[in-house]
């Protein structure tokens, strides 16, 4: 009987706390994604969606995200693997990864901008080497791949750090008898990281995954201070709607439209990575 | 770690192992420095003259100029602002540990009805826009008079940070074999007690990771802070939300006076952070 | 852990000490505002401009509408609220029309505020809904080494638009790069140009004649200016950022967003007024006005405060601390910032040209004012970055703007002739 209340039990506060100062709000905004003066309509929905830069800011957000994540995942299994190899420096060198956990996604625009604006420090240096004459022009609005990949650079830098801590975290549950034994067995590096590392990780990067790939679909303050308008995204279109335009209505059909991607991301990494209850071997 | 390299002296191998040793420096060293490049290139935007940020080629030492941060320093109300970011933080970490631990317990230790449903609902308050939500809170807020105080944005950052919490703990948790628990049940403890002498001293660090989350989350919010504090402002929201239309001079100097207590903060709290590593070589 | 549970309670019971003080500490007036939000410029406004005020005024402003926005709309939604005084513009006004308090019995004493301005704080209504704050327009500004390329025979202080694209050429060709900048970022005022600058310039009108053939031609101009405009435009905000960064030498941009180049360098630019087209030297003002929400804590010190903002020696304090000009009437003294000499008289050149052709502010869009702008960011983003036909986009946004007039029932604003009912589209 124990057994079957406790869950509920531990969930109860979060539940509550949840409900209160989230799901109220929420259904009364999601409420006016579907509504006009008081009655159901979808009309908002057809608006968003027949927005010349719906489709564009939709699948801006998509790509950014896949061209963001998997990279982030692969440096951060990189850098957590490095780091249980490491000897003495280990402290400092874990704590100048986990740096750009502070600084926020404003900062961070304001930051990168600096390096690739026309002044910036990148043509400076490539100035200063005499590679170029002329300043260059990397976030131009007929060179969109330069600003995607500007951005993509800028979101790397800023956010793995998320995913370095919370996979470090969880390579530190790995016993370390595992890797003595396959050692023993003649397992080299690469071999121990497939079979011992990663499986054993499963917890750790489906939560990473998650949490990232969540955040990306709202990347939005690096987005705009180094593609303005050229690169629009989902979350800027609710701004704009919201703040701008002045539509409630469809700015919240645009949040709707985040959450369910999110929802549908988040549903496929949980089944995927799905982590029994008994995870251990 | 050491230990691995060091037990292992055999001499054929050595050569290979060297060459190995030098591209695991060289990786480490390439990691830091983009990581610390362009924190260093806003240090030195922030402490140039007016002249030296919008000169180009831009000199990539310092001028060493205080000006700008000075003028963020003596700005009426940072202290203020200071102490009700810190409040926040703390009052959003401890929530959001409280909240959010015994849920990551119970995802990792038990099979029930609405598992998933619960951690798509937690997912939600990260997958959904806080800009839109900020007016019902708001409206709430004033109502109830919870407007205008530290305690209510600690809430709503709390809500930001609790994903965070629940994930994170629950990942560590299903990381620690429930063996060791039930080995301590037929010991004669309580669930209870198994929990806290066996379980809370190898997930403490976790806990506290989780934590540093939620302080740094808590740290960098704008929006919910310029919406729902008037007089007790953020740090973030006294300065940041003006900066992006200040001059480029001291847009750098308030991007490095709100980055370096987040840097410190991290710094302090690092051992916290990684201390589990004492843990895997148990 | 035994000894952190009791540390936990007691922080959060500290919070909860702070709830309860926070209550009662509010006798301040809170001066919530979307101008003067330059870090500067908000240190400036309470040092300098309203610390003369026989009470504390607690001025807090934001460039981000976000925020502005979503409190004043939540203390109106809960019927009670702190803001004594909202500080913003025209257009930011107009969608809270309903929630304004009238201001017309406000004793002035003997200032005389600009009669134009008056009126349209009166947002199509009868009521005086916002009071007129502070004004100021849209320029351009130069390098002074921009000058060597002026067209021959061209008068900078009497450009055309057709001249400035030739400058614009000459300058993109012979320094290797474009020289021109155009604040088409997310936060530029672009919207404005095209409704005040370019559209009053070649057609006469901003609505009327929106898809004439005299605005094909006006966009067709523009895309050619486009050519030789630096193509990293689309992120700029401020144009004395790169005015200053030299990435570009001649800007088009308001005078408080240009001021920062005039005041570090006032050697190195120049200010002067906007190109003239066809149909005469197109401008238009920028009025940010105070009002007071009706959730108000007290309306009187508000009302106090707002006669003591258009007191002229507390507009000649605004101008220095903002860049905005009085809007009422005053002389201004000789020891202004170089940003209002040099603004100043470029200002006085362009409204008093012979071809001057002033624009008024939208009146009676009420919550499609946003979507009016969005028309003219849409039409330049389609046709200028997107490239498409020009003749298509303008049908297709006519009847976007169409559907927003009749929504809105606003009638036409100068340059277009006044009209019966909302303001037809042709």
């Amino acid at each position: 009987m124990e057994q079957r209340v406790l869950p509920y039990l531990l969930l109860l506060p979060a539940t509550l706390f949840l409900c209160v100062f989230f799901i109220y709000p929420f259904l009364l905004v999601a409420w006016q994604a579907f509504s006009e003066g008081g009655s159901f309509t979808l009309e908002h929905f057809q608006t968003m969606a027949g927005h010349w830069k719906f489709s564009t800011a939709f699948w801006n957000t998509m790509l950014l995200a896949l061209a963001v994540v998997p990279v982030q995942i692969a440096l951060a299994l990189l850098m957590a693997t490095l780091v249980t190899r490491m000897g003495s420096g280990r402290d400092l060198i874990l704590y100048i990864w986990t740096i750009p956990l502070g600084i926020s996604d404003l900062a961070a625009g304001i930051i990168w901008l600096a390096i690739f604006e026309q002044t910036g420090f990148l043509n400076s240096m490539l100035a200063g080497l005499g590679i170029i004459e002329q300043p260059i022009t990397w976030l131009s609005y007929q060179n969109k791949s330069t600003i995607f990949l500007a951005v993509v650079l800028a979101e790397i830098w800023r956010a793995t750090a998320i995913v370095l801590v919370i996979l470090v975290a969880g390579m530190g549950l790995i016993p370390k008898e595992y890797y003595e034994a396959a050692e023993v067995f003649g397992a080299g590096p690469w071999k121990r990281f497939v079979r011992i590392t990663l499986p054993m990780l499963r917890p750790s990067l489906q939560t990473a995954l998650i949490l990232r790939t969540i955040l990306a679909f709202e990347v939005f303050a690096v987005v705009m201070a180094l593609g303005g308008t050229n690169l629009p995204v989902l979350m800027g279109e609710t701004y704009v709607w919201q703040f701008d335009l002045q539509d409630r209505n469809v700015a919240a059909a645009y949040a709707l439209v985040i959450l369910g991607i999110s929802i549908a991301f988040t549903l496929v990494f949980l089944r995927t990575l799905r982590v029994p209850r008994e995870a251990q071997p | 770690m050491t230990a691995v390299t060091a037990t292992e002296a055999a001499r054929p191998a050595a050569d290979i192992r060297s060459r190995g040793r030098l591209v695991f420096v060289t990786v480490i060293v390439i990691l830091c420095v983009w990581v610390l490049v362009p924190i260093y290139l806003l240090a030195i935007n922030a402490f140039s003259s007016p002249d030296q940020v919008n000169a180009f080629p831009k000199s990539f030492v310092p001028g060493f100029e205080t000006d700008n941060i000075n003028f963020f320093l003596g700005f009426a109300g940072v202290g203020k602002a200071l102490f009700n970011s810190i409040l926040v933080a703390g009052i959003t970490m401890v929530l959001s540990i409280l909240l959010g631990a015994p849920a990551g317990y119970a995802l990792s230790r038990f099979d029930f009805h609405g598992k998933d449903t619960f951690r798509v609902l937690v997912l939600m308050t990260r997958a959904f826009p806080l800009p839109l939500l900020a007016l019902p809170l708001a409206v709430m807020f004033i109502r109830t008079g919870l407007d205008d105080t530290a305690f209510g944005l600690a809430l709503v950052h709390t809500t930001l940070a609790l994903p965070f919490a629940v994930l994170i703990t629950f990942s560590l948790f299903s990381g620690i074999p429930v063996e060791l628990e039930e080995a301590a049940w037929t010991l004669g403890c309580t669930r209870f007690q198994a929990f806290y002498k066996v379980v809370l001293p190898l997930i403490l660090p976790g806990i506290a990771a989780s934590a540093v989350f939620a302080f740094v989350i808590s740290w960098n919010e704008v929006f919910a802070a310029a919406v729902l504090t008037i007089e007790n402002r953020t740090l973030t929201a006294f300065l940041l939300q003006s900066l992006d239309v200040s001059p480029l001079h001291l847009k750098f100097a308030g991007g490095a006076v709100l980055v370096a207590p987040a840097l410190i903060f991290i710094f302090v709290v690092r051992r916290y952070l990684f201390a589990m590593w004492g843990i895997a070589n148990r | 852990m035994k000894a952190m549970i009791p540390r936990l309670t007691s922080a959060v019971l500290a919070a909860g000490a702070v709830v309860g003080t926070a209550a009662t500490a509010n006798a301040d007036i809170l001066f919530w505002s979307t101008q003067a939000a330059p870090l500067e410029e908000t240190q400036a406004m309470r040092e300098q401009v309203l610390s003369g005020f026989n009470e504390t005024v607690d001025y807090q402003a934001t460039d981000d509408r976000g925020p502005w926005l979503t409190r004043i709309e939540a203390e109106l939604e809960a019927g009670s609220g702190t803001i004594g005084l909202l500080g913003a513009l025209h257009g930011e006004f107009v969608s809270l029309s309903d929630n304004l308090i009238d201001m017309s019995d406000i004793d002035l004493g003997d200032v005389t505020v600009n009669p134009t301005f008056q009126e349209l704080g009166k947002l199509g209504t009868d009521e005086q809904k916002y009071l007129p704050w502070m004004q100021a327009t849209y320029i351009m500004a130069a390098n002074r080494e921009a000058l060597d390329y002026l067209p021959e025979g061209a008068d900078v202080n009497a450009l055309t638009y057709d001249e400035l694209i030739e400058w614009a050429r000459v300058m993109a060709e012979e320094t290797g790069s474009p020289k021109f900048g155009f604040p088409a970022g997310p936060s530029g005022l672009k919207h404005r140009f095209f409704q005040g600058y370019l559209y009053p310039s070649y057609t006469d009108s901003a609505v009327t004649k929106f898809r004439s053939p005299e605005a094909e031609e006006a966009w067709n101009k523009f895309k050619e200016l486009w050519e030789y405009t630096n193509p990293a435009s689309t992120g700029y905000g401020f144009m004395q950022e790169q005015l200053l960064t030299g990435d570009v030498w001649v800007a088009w941009d308001h005078t408080a967003r240009l001021a920062d180049a005039f005041n570090q360098r006032p050697d190195d630019f120049v200010a002067f007024p906007a190109p003239a087209g066809p149909t005469g030297r197109g401008f238009m003002p920028v009025i940010a006005g105070f009002a007071i929400p009706e959730t108000a804590p007290d309306v009187e010190a508000a009302k106090e405060l707002a006669a003591y903002m258009l007191r002229p020696e507390t507009q000649i304090a605004t101008l220095e601390a903002t860049n905005f000009f009085p809007v009422v009437e005053v002389d201004l003294p000789d020891d202004m910032p170089d940003s209002v000499r040099l603004s100043g008289t470029a200002i006085a050149a362009m409204s008093g040209a012979d071809d001057a052709n002033p624009s008024l502010l939208p009146v009676g869009l009420g919550e499609n004012n946003g979507k009016f702008n969005q028309v003219f960011n849409d039409t330049f983003e389609r046709i200028v970055l997107a490239g498409q036909d020009v003749r298509t986009v303008l049908d297709e946004q006519a009847d976007v703007l169409r559907d927003i007039m009749e929504e809105s029932g606003a009638s036409c604003w100068a340059p277009d002739e006044p009209s019966e009912g909302a303001c037809p589209v042709e």
